[in-house]
C-alpha cells in the first residue's frame, strides 16, 4: 500500500471479499493501517520469525502432506556427511572459518552430485568465479515417502527448526508469543485444498546480510502449506519500479545473460561453447535445453558471423573474474582505478549504500555520463567541491516513460506494451535512441579493425531501422529480435520450444520467445476477456507473460498427483483423460501430453527424467526444494543470523552473530560497528513513502509531490524522543560510523520500542528519498539516509544490508558535513581488492562467544 | 436548494461518495486534482503533529485534501533498561501479562480521509454570494465562475465546512468544481478517476446514496459497527446542510476529521433575517439594473 498504491487496488479488493491481510514489518506504514494484523518484528529478525512458522507447521502437522510428499524434496535422503547448525553450533558442514566460505559437497542428496556433464564442477568456495548450480543436480537419489528416515529432508528440517520455538520468536523478534501464534494459525487455516495464501514482499526484504535466505524461508512456508503453483498462492516480489523484473530478465546485472543464462566465468571450462554448455546446462529437466538458448542468443547478437565453426562467437563474450557488481565497482572507482562510468536512470549519490562514499567515488573518475530526467545528485555532486573534483560530467537528458514506446515487465512477469503519448522535450531521447547511436558510432570506429579482440564489434548484428527526424530506432524490431526468428524462413518463431542449437534460429531472450508470435505484438493486447467466466480472471489476452504466456509458474502443482484439481474452488490446470492432455484456464507449465502416471526411468535424460507428478520442471529432480543441495552459498536451509550491525546476541546460535558467509568490504571509508559496541545502540531501518519515488528525481523535482512530503524525517518512538529531548517536527541528527544526517523528527507511536528479553530496544525508521539537490525551484532537498548505511553484501547476490543498521540519535541539527567523519579515508588502501570481497570470518564475531 | 443555473435536459444530480474504510492515504486524488485543474503547489512546509499531512487543509489551491488521523497508543512495556541507556519501559505493565489479560496489545488505527467540497443542498457559499459568481450547475453541484467573482469573500465564512477560500494572489474565491469541465464531456472527476482503491466513488447522487447505505450495512455485518454516513441518509431535520452532494463513510466522530457535527448554510439558519436582507438587496439591485439599462438605452 505504502510503496505500491496502484497494485494495492487488488489487495483492497481481496480484503473486501474476505481476505485477511497480515503485515509483517518493523515499521507501521499505511500498509499496516489497512491490514487486519500488523506484526512489528525487529528489523533483521525475519528468519527467526519464519523459522518459527516452519517449526509450528511441522510440529502441529499442519503441512499439506500430499503436496509436500509429492511435489517437494521433503522425502529425499541427504548425504550422511551433512551436518547443520544444530550439530555445529551455528554453521553448516563444510565451513572454512579462514575464508568464511563453504565447501558445499556434503549438502548434496545421497547418490546425487551437482550437475556437470563434464564432471568438473568443483564445489566452489569462491562464489564469483564459479556458477552456483542453482537447481542443478544429477544422479539417482533415494527417498522415503513416509518422511521418517532421519536423513530425509523433512526430518532434517524438523531438527533444524526445533529450536525456533514461539518463546524464541518472542525473544528474538520482540513480538508476543500470542501474536506469533495468531499469524501461524491464520496462515494454516487459509491453506490447503480449498484455500491458498499469497506472500508478497517488496525488494526491501532482500536488503539483509541473509536476504536470499529470508526469501527462501518464505518459500519454505509456502511450500509446506501447498501454496506454490496454485491460484491465489505464490510469492510475489513487488518490484521497486517499473520493469525491474524486465531488467533481470534481460539483465542490467553483471553475472547473467538474457533469460537467466549464466555469464561465462574466466576459467578453463568456459573458454569454449561446449564447455560452457556442459557446465551450465543440466542433464535433467528443462535446463537440458540450455544449448538452444545460448546459441540462439549468439545468433541474435552476431548474425551470419556466428557459425558452428567459431562457436557462434561465444569465445568473444566477456568473462567475469570476480564480483563486478555495483559496490565493488564503486569501491574500485573510490580507489581511483576506474576511468569512467555510464549511469542511466540511477542515482547512486543518493540511492546506494554509503552514499557519501559513492559521491567521492564519482569524483575520483575521469569522466561520467549521466542520463536522467533531471539533473540528479549523481550529475551534480561535483558542486560540493568544484576545485577538488576533476571528473568531467556529461548530463544527457532522458525521455520519460510517456515520451517513448516499449514494454514494461512487472512483478507478475507480464509484458505490457505502451505507446508514446508525447514527444520528449528538447534534446531528451529514449535509452534506445542513445544506445543505438552510441553503438553505431562505436561500430563505425572499429569497422576496419583486424584486431581479434574487436571481432564482436566488427560482427555485431545491428539491423534496426530508424524513423522520424530524430532517427529513433524502431522499437518493435527490437522486440521481434527478442522473440526470435527461424533464420531459414525469416519468420518469427512461435515460442522457445522452436529454438535450436544448430544456428538456424535466433532469440534475444529465450524466455520472451513468443511475445511476437504470429507476427503480432502480443504485449500490446488489452482484452481482459470475460472476467466472470470460470477462470476468467486469468485474462490470457491481456499483455503477454513469460514464459509462453503462462500466468502462474509451475501450475501443474494446482492439480493433485493424479492430475485432478485439489478442489473445485482452486481448480486451475488439470489432466484431461479423454483428450490425453493437460488443460485448464492457464497455459499448462508441463509437457502437455505427459501423463500424470508417467514414471521417469532411472537412466532418463532431459525432460524424460521428469515424472508425470513432478511439477517443478526447471529443477533437475522436478521437485520444489525445501532444502537446497546446491545453488546457495550460505547454507541449504535458512538459519537465523543477526544483522551485521546488531546490538543483540544471536540467541539461537550463541556462538554466532551475523551470517558467517556474508561479505563485506573493509575499508576506512566503510566502517562497520563491531559487535558489543555501545556507541550506536539503536536499530535503524529505511522505508519508502507513497509520495516519493526512489532517490527522488521523479518526485522531489515536482512541486505537487514535494509539498506532500517536503522534508526528510525520521520516525521515532515517544519514549526515546523524550529521553533525548527530541520534539515532533523539530530537527534531530542521526549518527552512524559512516556519516551523520539531520532530519525532522516525526515522533509517533507507530514506531514502538521492543522488548528484547530483559532489555528494551528502540528502533528508528526513515525514508531514503532525499538528496542534496533539486533541479526545480519548488523542489525539495534533504540529507540522504543512505549516507548512514555501510556497503555490505549478502553472499549470494551482494545486496547491501540497508534494512537493519545501527545508529544513535540526538536533538538538533548536524554541525558539520554529513560525511566529514570520513575525511582522509580516500588515500587508505583497503586490505583486499573490491572484486574479492572479504567474508565475515568467525574471528570477527569473537565478542559473541 | 437554489435554482439550477444551467439548463441541460436529462442531467442529474451528481456527487461523490468517499469511503474512508478503503482509503490508503496515497494522496493520488490531491495530485490528480491539482494536475487537472492546473492548481499550484502551496509550498513545501513540514507541519508538526500532523502525521503525514503536509498540505494542512482545503484551500483555494488544494481542492482535495487527505487527512491523517493517528489513533495510536504506545505498547505497554515493563520497566526495563534500554539499549543506549535510559529506561525503555513505560511503567509497571508487563507485555506478556498485558497480552494475556487483554489480548495482543496493538496500535489502534491510522485513519485516512480524502476531504473535498461537499456541494451542499443548502450551500452557504452560494447563498452568500452577492455577484452570482457561485451558481448551481445542471449537475446540482456548486461552482465558482471565476470571471464573475469579485473577491468579496462573503462566501468564505458562510461555508460551515471551511472549504471555500480566496486565492492569496488574485483574491478570488476558488474550490472544487466536481470537475465541471469533465462532467460536461461525460468524464468522471480527476480525483475519482485516479483513486486506486475506489475510495472515491463518483456517480448519480441517488445511486451513490443507495450504494453507501448498502456499504454501511455490509460493514456492520462484518463487525465494523462504528461505520456511518456523514452527510447522506439522515432524517429531515437532522440533515447536514440539507444533505451533502459529496458525502462520506466514517468510522470515527466527524470532529476527528475536522468536520462539524452539525452544519447548515448561515442563510438558511437565519432564514427570516436573510430573506429580508435578500429581498432588500434584490430590490436595490433591481433599481440599479433598471437605472443602468435606462442609461445604456439612452446612448
Amino acid at each position: 500500500m505504502e510503496a505500491h498504491p496502484v497494485g494495492s487496488r487488488w489487495a483492497m479488493k481481496a480484503r473486501e471479499r474476505g481476505a485477511k491481510i497480515i503485515h509483517v514489518d518493523p515499521h507501521y506504514s499505511r500498509t499496516s493501517a489497512i491490514s487486519d494484523m500488523h506484526v512489528p518484528i525487529r528489523a533483521g529478525s525475519d528468519i527467526a520469525f519464519l523459522g518459527g512458522l516452519i517449526r509450528h507447521i511441522i510440529e502441529t502437522e499442519s503441512y499439506f502432506r500430499e503436496y509436500v510428499v509429492n511435489y517437494t524434496n521433503a522425502a529425499t535422503i541427504v548425504n550422511a556427511d551433512y551436518q547443520g547448525p544444530e550439530e555445529l553450533e551455528g554453521v553448516f558442514s563444510g565451513f572454512d572459518s579462514g575464508s568464511g566460505t563453504y565447501d558445499r559437497s556434503s549438502w548434496m542428496y545421497e547418490g546425487g552430485e551437482v550437475a556437470s556433464a563434464a564432471g568438473q564442477r568443483e564445489h566452489s568456495t569462491q562464489a564469483f568465479s564459479d556458477r552456483t548450480g542453482a537447481g542443478m543436480m544429477t544422479g539417482n537419489v533415494r527417498s522415503d515417502e513416509t518422511l521418517s528416515d532421519p536423513r530425509c529432508i523433512f526430518q532434517i528440517m524438523k531438527r533444524h527448526y526445533a529450536r525456533y520455538t514461539p518463546e524464541m520468536v518472542e525473544r528474538i523478534c520482540g513480538i508476543s508469543e500470542e501474536q506469533f501464534l495468531r499469524v501461524a494459525e491464520t496462515l494454516i487455516a487459509n491453506s490447503g485444498r480449498e484455500r491458498t495464501t499469497m506472500l508478497a514482499y517488496a525488494v526491501g526484504w532482500t536488503q539483509h546480510s541473509s536476504g536470499v535466505q529470508m526469501i527462501r524461508a518464505g518459500s519454505i512456508v509456502q511450500l509446506l502449506l501447498g501454496n506454490i503453483g496454485r491460484p491465489g498462492g505464490g510469492i510475489m516480489a513487488m518490484r521497486g519500479h517499473a520493469s525491474i523484473q524486465g531488467s533481470s530478465d534481460i539483465p542490467t546485472l553483471y553475472e547473467i545473460l538474457p533469460g537467466y543464462l549464466p555469464m561465462p566465468r574466466a576459467n578453463d571450462d568456459d573458454l569454449t561453447l561446449a564447455g560452457y554448455v556442459s557446465g551450465g546446462g543440466s542433464q535433467r529437466g528443462w535446463w537440458s535445453h540450455f544449448d538452444n538458448y545460448i546459441v540462439s542468443l549468439l545468433k541474435a547478437w552476431f548474425g551470419d558471423a556466428a557459425t558452428p565453426e567459431n562457436g557462434f562467437g561465444f569465445p568473444w563474450l566477456p568473462k567475469i573474474s570476480g564480483n563486478h557488481s555495483h559496490y565493488p565497482t564503486m569501491l574500485r572507482a573510490f580507489e581511483g582505478k576506474l576511468d569512467g562510468l555510464l549511469v542511466m536512470g540511477q542515482n547512486p549519490a543518493v540511492g546506494s549504500a554509503n552514499a557519501g562514499l559513492q559521491r567521492r567515488a564519482l569524483g575520483a573518475m575521469k569522466w561520467l555520463v549521466v542520463r536522467d530526467l533531471a539533473e540528479v545528485e549523481t550529475a551534480n555532486f561535483w558542486t560540493e567541491a568544484p576545485e577538488d573534483i576533476g571528473t568531467e560530467v556529461f548530463l544527457m537528458p532522458a525521455a520519460s516513460h510517456v515520451e517513448k514506446e516499449g514494454h514494461f515487465t512487472n512483478t507478475q512477469r507480464l509484458l505490457q506494451w505502451r505507446d508514446k503519448a508525447v514527444d520528449p522535450p528538447g534534446d531528451a531521447r529514449s535509452e534506445l535512441h542513445f544506445t543505438h547511436h552510441i553503438a553505431k558510432r562505436v561500430m563505425a570506429h572499429y569497422e576496419d579493425s583486424e584486431d581479434p579482440k574487436d571481432w564482436p564489434l566488427v560482427n555485431l548484428h545491428w539491423p534496426y531501422s530508424e524513423h522520424g527526424s530524430e532517427q529513433e530506432p524502431v522499437v518493435e524490431e527490437v522486440l521481434k529480435e527478442i522473440n526470435g526468428y527461424d533464420l531459414e524462413t525469416g519468420e518469427l518463431v512461435p515460442g522457445f520450444a522452436q529454438l535450436k542449437a544448430d544456428g538456424t534460429t535466433s532469440s534475444g531472450c529465450w524466455i520472451y520467445s513468443g511475445c511476437f508470435a504470429d507476427g503480432v505484438n502480443q504485449t500490446r493486447r488489452r482484452d481482459p476477456g470475460d472476467l466472470d467466466a470460470p477462470g476468467g480472471s486469468v485474462s490470457p489476452e491481456w499483455g503477454w507473460a513469460w514464459p509462453a504466456n503462462r500466468r502462474i509458474l509451475y501450475n501443474r502443482a494446482s492439480a493433485d498427483p493424479d492430475g485432478k484439481p485439489w478442489s473445485e474452488r482452486k481448480k486451475y490446470v488439470w489432466w484431461d483423460e479423454e483428450r490425453e492432455q493437460w488443460t485448464g484456464y492457464d497455459v499448462p507449465d508441463f509437457p502437455v501430453g505427459k501423463r500424470p502416471d508417467y514414471t521417469a526411468p532411472d537412466d532418463a535424460e532431459g525432460m524424460d527424467a521428469i515424472s508425470g507428478d513432478d511439477p517443478f520442471i526447471m529443477m533437475a529432480d522436478g521437485r520444489a526444494w525445501l532444502y537446497s543441495p546446491s545453488g546457495l552459498l550460505d547454507g541449504p536451509l535458512p538459519a537465523h543470523y543477526e544483522p551485521y550491525e546488531s546490538p543483540v546476541p544471536n540467541h539461537l546460535y550463541p556462538k554466532m552473530g551475523a551470517n558467517p558467509a556474508a561479505i563485506t568490504w573493509t575499508h576506512a571509508a566503510n566502517p562497520i560497528v563491531p559487535p558489543g559496541d555501545d556507541e550506536y545502540p539503536i536499530i535503524a531501518s529505511t522505508f519508502r513513502l507513497t509520495e516519493h519515488h526512489t532517490a527522488g528525481p521523479m518526485s522531489r523535482n515536482l512541486p505537487w509531490l514535494s509539498e506532500l512530503q517536503p522534508e526528510m524525517f525520521v520516525e521515532i518512538d515517544p519514549q526515546l524522543a523524550a529521553e533525548r529531548g527530541i520534539e515532533d517536527g523539530e530537527w534531530m541528527t542521526v549518527v552512524s560510523p559512516r556519516a551523520e544526517i539531520e532530519a525532522r523528527a516525526k515522533v509517533t507511536s507507530r514506531v514502538q520500542p521492543l522488548r528484547m528479553g530483559d532489555r528494551v530496544m528502540h528502533q528508528v525508521c526513515m525514508p531514503w528519498h532525499w538528496g542534496a539537490y533539486t533541479s526545480s525551484p519548488q523542489g525539495v532537498t534533504g540529507d540522504a539516509a543512505n549516507d548512514l548505511i555501510a556497503i555490505s553484501g549478502d553472499p549470494n547476490v551482494s545486496i547491501q544490508e540497508s534494512k537493519a543498521f545501527r545508529c544513535d540519535v540526538r536533538a538538533g541539527r548536524r554541525d558539520r558535513a554529513t560525511t566529514e567523519r570520513q575525511a582522509g579515508t580516500q588515500d587508505v588502501e583497503s586490505d583486499h581488492p573490491p572484486e574479492e570481497p572479504k567474508k565475515l570470518s568467525q574471528t570477527d564475531q569473537a565478542d559473541f562467544r | 436548494m437554489t435554482e439550477i443555473a444551467i439548463d441541460r435536459p436529462e442531467s442529474r444530480r451528481m456527487g461523490f461518495f468517499t469511503d474512508t474504510t478503503v482509503c490508503i492515504g496515497c494522496k493520488a486524488c490531491e495530485v490528480a486534482c491539482k494536475q487537472w485543474n492546473d492548481l499550484p503547489a502551496d509550498g513545501a512546509v513540514f507541519r508538526k503533529t500532523s502525521s503525514y499531512d503536509h498540505t494542512g487543509s482545503l484551500s483555494a489551491s488544494t481542492w482535495r485534501h487527505v487527512r491523517f488521523v493517528e489513533q495510536t497508543e504506545p505498547v505497554p512495556l515493563p520497566d526495563l533498561p534500554a539499549y543506549g541507556g535510559g529506561n525503555g519501559g513505560h511503567g509497571e505493565v508487563d507485555l506478556v501479562a498485558a497480552a494475556e489479560a487483554h489480548g495482543v496489545p496493538q496500535m489502534d488505527r491510522w485513519l485516512f480521509m480524502s476531504d473535498v467540497c461537499k456541494h451542499c443542498t443548502n450551500a452557504g457559499c452560494l447563498d452568500a454570494c452577492p455577484t452570482g459568481a457561485l451558481i448551481r450547475t445542471e449537475f446540482e453541484t456548486v461552482i465558482v465562475q471565476p470571471d464573475v467573482c469579485n473577491g468579496c469573500g462573503y462566501c468564505v465564512p458562510s461555508c460551515p465546512f471551511g472549504v471555500i477560500n480566496r486565492d492569496p494572489y488574485d483574491g478570488r474565491a476558488a474550490k472544487c468544481t466536481l470537475c465541471y469541465d469533465r462532467l460536461e464531456d461525460g468524464l468522471e472527476p480527476a480525483c475519482a478517476k485516479s483513486c486506486p482503491t475506489d475510495s472515491i466513488l463518483f456517480g448519480p447522487y441517488d445511486e451513490l446514496v443507495e450504494t453507501a447505505k448498502g456499504r454501511v450495512l455490509a460493514l456492520h455485518e462484518r463487525g465494523v459497527t462504528d461505520a456511518y454516513l456523514y452527510g447522506a441518509g439522515d432524517e429531515p431535520g437532522e440533515q447536514l446542510a440539507g444533505e451533502l452532494g459529496a458525502f462520506f463513510l466514517l468510522t470515527a466522530p466527524p470532529e476527528r476529521f475536522g468536520l462539524p457535527a452539525q452544519a447548515e448554510s448561515p442563510a438558511q439558519e437565519n432564514g427570516p433575517v436573510a430573506t429580508a436582507a435578500g429581498l432588500a438587496a434584490a430590490a436595490l439591485g433591481l433599481a440599479a439594473a433598471v437605472g443602468a439599462f435606462a442609461r445604456a438605452h439612452r446612448r
